[in-house]
């Protein structure tokens, strides 16, 4: 396969969906209840993608103990609802799972 | 042009780089991942750091190559890749209403720039400050900042496959997972907006077997779609 031919394509399918409703914005008038479903875009998202990639392991829903992932990720959700602080949220995460990693190793 | 209007400018643009620094941070580790794992199926760096450069949209870098290696036709790369990014199309049409007033010159770069961490960057602005001057160079500084680091770690993450064989297996994407974690959490506000979140995270994880990640923006539509709906019945989003 050509790579490049690949990167080609896939950089136009990437691009013209970022750039469509710029291009058009400001000829276009958005109805208010499309206005208001946008503004629920980034929590239905974003936690959709948290949902899969925390708790989704090899393929499969892992409730485990042993899936570190959703550990950290618990982690997480709890310091950003006690100090709504990214890079707190961000730290906490990451050391829990290091943490699990090294104390832990599946 | 006066001093104040350049002063805005110079501090929107740094505002922008220091308020996305936390996403850059916790992109890093999945851009060593991406990288690590292409030299690892055998790209070469120009490859690996041209996907990155021309096309820059982290999932559908990993899903792309993840499909390339298990010999996948080109056609169902591209619409995976088309059908990942239909979630950028949400984000962009989200902001549609702060870009009408700039210039298509600004446009085309910037939605070329569009990625999740700018735009969480970008709408936590708009959201803390609705009315200050100057989002253009704010965006502009977030998403020149998340461009040039995405280059370095694809870079970092390429040679370090070269050294450490299997990194791509010690499951940095939880620094992803974690930053989402921080973005949303802080957004959700209202009643309707804790229902949406619930009902993404259980509709994702109950498509999760859906081909092309379209559980994804199924999961997502049908979120929104409980999110307007609770939102109405209690009255403008209270």
């Amino acid at each position: 396969m050509n790579e490049w031919l690949l990167i080609f394509l896939m950089a136009l399918v990437t691009f013209v969906p970022r750039y469509l409703p710029f291009a058009l914005a400001g000829r276009l008038k958005i109805p208010d209840t499309m206005e208001r479903a946008l503004g629920f875009v980034p929590i239905a998202v974003l936690t959709a993608i948290v949902a899969q990639t925390a708790l989704v392991r090899d393929g499969s829903i892992d409730l485990s103990l042993g899936n570190h992932h959703a550990i950290a990720t618990l982690a997480a959700f709890v310091v950003a609802v006690w100090t709504r602080h990214l890079f707190a949220t961000i730290g906490v995460g990451l050391l829990v799972f290091a943490l699990l990693r090294i104390l832990l190793p599946g | 042009m006066s001093t104040d209007a350049a002063t805005t400018r110079t501090g929107q643009f740094a505002l922008g780089v220091l308020e996305t620094l936390p996403l850059v941070v916790a992109a890093f580790p999945f851009g060593i991942v991406f990288g690590a794992m292409a030299h690892g199926g055998g790209l070469s760096y120009a490859v690996t750091l041209g996907m990155s450069a021309i096309v820059f949209a982290g999932a559908s870098q990993f899903i792309a190559i993840t499909l390339l290696f298990a010999a996948s036709a080109m056609p169902v790369i591209v619409l995976t890749v088309f059908v990942v990014n239909l979630r950028q199309m949400l984000y962009s049409a989200n902001l549609m209403h702060h870009v009408q007033h700039w210039p298509q010159c600004w446009r085309m770069p910037l939605a070329f720039w569009l990625t999740d961490e700018t735009f969480a960057a970008v709408t936590d602005r708009i959201n803390r400050h609705p009315e200050q001057p100057g989002l253009r160079w704010f965006y502009l500084g977030s998403a020149l900042f998340m461009y040039v680091f995405w280059q370095i770690s694809t870079t970092v993450g390429y040679l370090l496959g070269e050294q450490i064989p299997g990194l791509q297996d010690w499951g940095l994407d939880i620094a992803m997972v974690v930053a989402f974690v921080g973005i949303v959490v802080p957004a959700l506000k209202h009643r309707a907006d804790w229902a949406c979140a619930a009902v993404a995270f259980c509709s994702a994880l109950l498509t999760y077997q859906w081909p092309y990640q379209s559980g994804l923006l199924f999961s997502s539509l049908l979120a929104i779609g409980v999110g307007m709906a609770l939102s109405k019945e209690v009255g403008a989003g209270e």
